[in-house]
């Protein structure tokens, strides 16, 4: 048993009309087996049509032309759950959490700490305390740099990442051995975009301290052999840190099973609001860790001669959360349960697939990123055409795509490309929106002739 | 789709696949680079100037169709130029390509085929990045970002 109080977990959702009385969580009862939807009981595993009725914004029109959406690894849409969850919150139990006895703030603590409860199995962590809730990815990986990496770097001590990062998983460590005097080390990639394991094993010492490496990369969809890389880290004594943010919408993740030390990921990529995200810790580290942030929450006793601080979780969670950010993450995390990954998946993946062979047939595109593991990104070039120009004519016929460096400088310039044309797929993209890419290209190679 | 031939009109297409100007100058008087990190536009300018007046100008880099154009019609605009005249000539690409689309703007000749761009919000940083780099190297900056 836990002391958190969540909500009723395991129900789909928590009925505001209703004063649902706070309970204390068992952590064995925390929902491991998703509520099935209403096309599965129906006997089909996965309706990409049943899902994209879910997200209202799939029918927009843009520049004249139905929206195809082939930007969710940048940020993904929101489904009507997620959307209602917050507009619900805000209406009915708006007040701050974990300080107040009136009956909306036990409401709204009630509903964040039931996301902290969802977010928790939807990892398979240990306990409820190992999930601090945070700004995002990028903030989670900034709170173990600064936390746990100023805690125990010392100069002479190395940190590992791989060629695939993007700045998020790069920048906090370069400004952490700027303060600590440790050293940056890069794990080289092959020519298809995936971690050369051979030399990464190479750069492993005892000078090793921190390991961190994305689950799948942002900028060619490679996902990382993240079990051969954490193991030989352990090996040495080195923690690592998991950046798992374009990997939580494709793939189940458990921490547990993967043995990580950290695992950070962000809402907004897996159909949630923006500016929320999950770290999960190691219980033993967390606990031995310095706080982040000063602040109210974060606190056990003030006074102007010392400060105690709260126990994990909270002990990171200084000032008001966006509370209703975290309804609406954990509204997400239901969603995307409530669906049946493992034929989801499938459904991605054949996108991709089919996707892939488009291009490869199309005569002037190359693929950039071939890795035998990949989910849901495509990054590729035309030739003769800057990418910024395709992105340009590509949004006047309605297909969103990014279009650049993806925050991962170094990626791009080991291919020799200033920018990529970047499709990433979501649960609700179809064939049709590859088709509808593939019109839209011929006519980008159509200006530039 | 109308407004898209306006912003990639054939002169544009033309200075993209060739364009002039596109080489280094030995011990230039000025020079400044460029960098867009949005796309990743890169430009190194070149700049002569002999007795108050631009003798020769020069760019090399890569980018897109819109910011490789409009660095070649920039260099092409500029020479014979005073710097007077090229600094008043920034002023008046910059108000051309920031005014709202429903709005007239002045007519500067060749360089008014990059009024297009008004109609695509994120591409103007593109056609002005040639600019901000004169301006840079015209004040001696070193580095120019339109970030």
């Amino acid at each position: 048993m836990t002391r958190l109080r969540a909500a009723r977990v395991g129900e789909a959702g928590v009925d505001l009309s209703a004063d649902a009385p706070l309970v204390d969580v068992d952590e064995s009862s925390l929902p491991r087996r998703p509520v099935r939807n209403s096309a599965e009981r129906e006997g089909v595993r996965f309706d990409v049509r049943r899902v994209r009725a879910d997200f209202p914004i799939l029918t927009e029109r843009v520049h004249g032309k139905p929206l195809v959406y082939l930007d969710s690894a940048n940020t993904s849409q929101k489904p009507e759950p997620v959307l209602k969850a917050m507009d619900a919150y805000y209406r009915h139990a708006n007040a701050n959490i974990h300080r107040a006895t009136h009956l909306l703030s036990e409401r709204a603590t009630q509903l964040y700490e039931g996301a902290r409860a969802k977010a928790a199995a939807f990892v398979n962590a240990p306990d409820l305390h190992s999930i601090v809730l945070t700004k995002g990815t990028t903030d989670g990986i900034n709170l173990v740099a600064q936390s746990y990496g100023r805690l125990t770097l010392r100069p002479g001590d190395e940190i590992v990442i791989s060629w695939l990062e993007h700045h998020s998983n790069i920048v906090p460590w370069q400004i952490l051995c700027e303060q600590t005097g440790a050293t940056l080390r890069v794990a080289p990639i092959n020519d298809l975009g995936e971690v050369d394991l051979d030399a990464y094993a190479a750069l492993l010492s005892p000078r090793t301290k921190i390991v961190a490496v994305s689950h799948v990369s942002n900028a060619l969809g490679t996902i990382n052999p993240v079990r051969e890389i954490i193991g030989p880290a352990h090996a040495r004594g080195a923690v690592v840190l998991i950046d798992g943010a374009q990997a939580v919408p494709h793939l189940p993740v458990d921490v547990q099973a993967l043995d990580c030390d950290f695992y950070v990921f962000s809402s907004h990529k897996m159909f949630g609001p923006t500016g929320v995200g999950v770290l999960y810790g190691r219980p033993s580290l967390l606990d031995a860790m310095p706080p982040y942030q000063g602040g109210g929450d974060m606190i056990a006793s003030v006074t102007f001669e010392k400060t105690c601080y709260n126990v994990v979780p909270y002990k990171f969670e200084a000032g008001t959360p966006n509370i209703g950010g975290v309804v609406g993450f954990g509204a997400a995390v239901d969603y995307l349960t409530s669906l049946d990954r493992e034929a989801a998946l499938a459904h991605e993946d054949a996108v991709l697939e089919y996707a892939t062979t488009r291009l490869r047939e199309f005569p002037s595109a190359r693929v950039i990123g071939e890795a035998r593991q990949k989910t849901g990104v495509l990054s590729f070039v035309v030739e003769g055409v800057h990418p910024h120009d395709a992105g340009t004519i590509l949004d006047r016929e309605g297909v969103a795509v990014r279009t650049g460096q993806h925050c991962a400088q170094p990626v791009m310039d080991r291919y020799g490309v200033a920018a990529t044309i970047r499709a990433s797929l979501g649960i609700y993209n179809t064939r049709g929106d590859i088709d509808a890419l593939m019109r839209a290209l011929t006519r980008v190679v159509e200006v530039f002739a | 789709m109308s407004d898209l031939s306006e912003l990639y009109q054939e002169v544009i297409l033309d200075h993209n696949r060739r364009p002039r100007n596109f080489r280094v100058i030995e011990g230039p008087t000025h020079h400044a680079e460029g960098y867009n990190p949005l796309c990743g536009d890169r430009l190194k300018l070149y700049v002569n100037v002999e007795q108050d007046r631009i003798a020769d100008v020069a760019f090399e880099g890569s980018g897109c169709a819109i910011s490789k154009a409009s660095a070649s019609l920039m260099t092409d605009a500029l020479k014979g130029k005073t710097v007077a005249d090229a600094r008043a000539m920034f002023e008046r690409f910059h108000r051309m390509v920031t005014t709202p689309p429903d709005q007239t703007v002045e007519d500067l000749g060749k360089l008014s085929v990059l009024a297009g761009v008004r109609e695509f919000p994120v591409r103007v940083k593109c056609a002005s990045l040639a600019w901000h780099t004169l301006k840079a190297a015209l004040d001696r900056e070193e580095q120019t970002s339109t970030e």
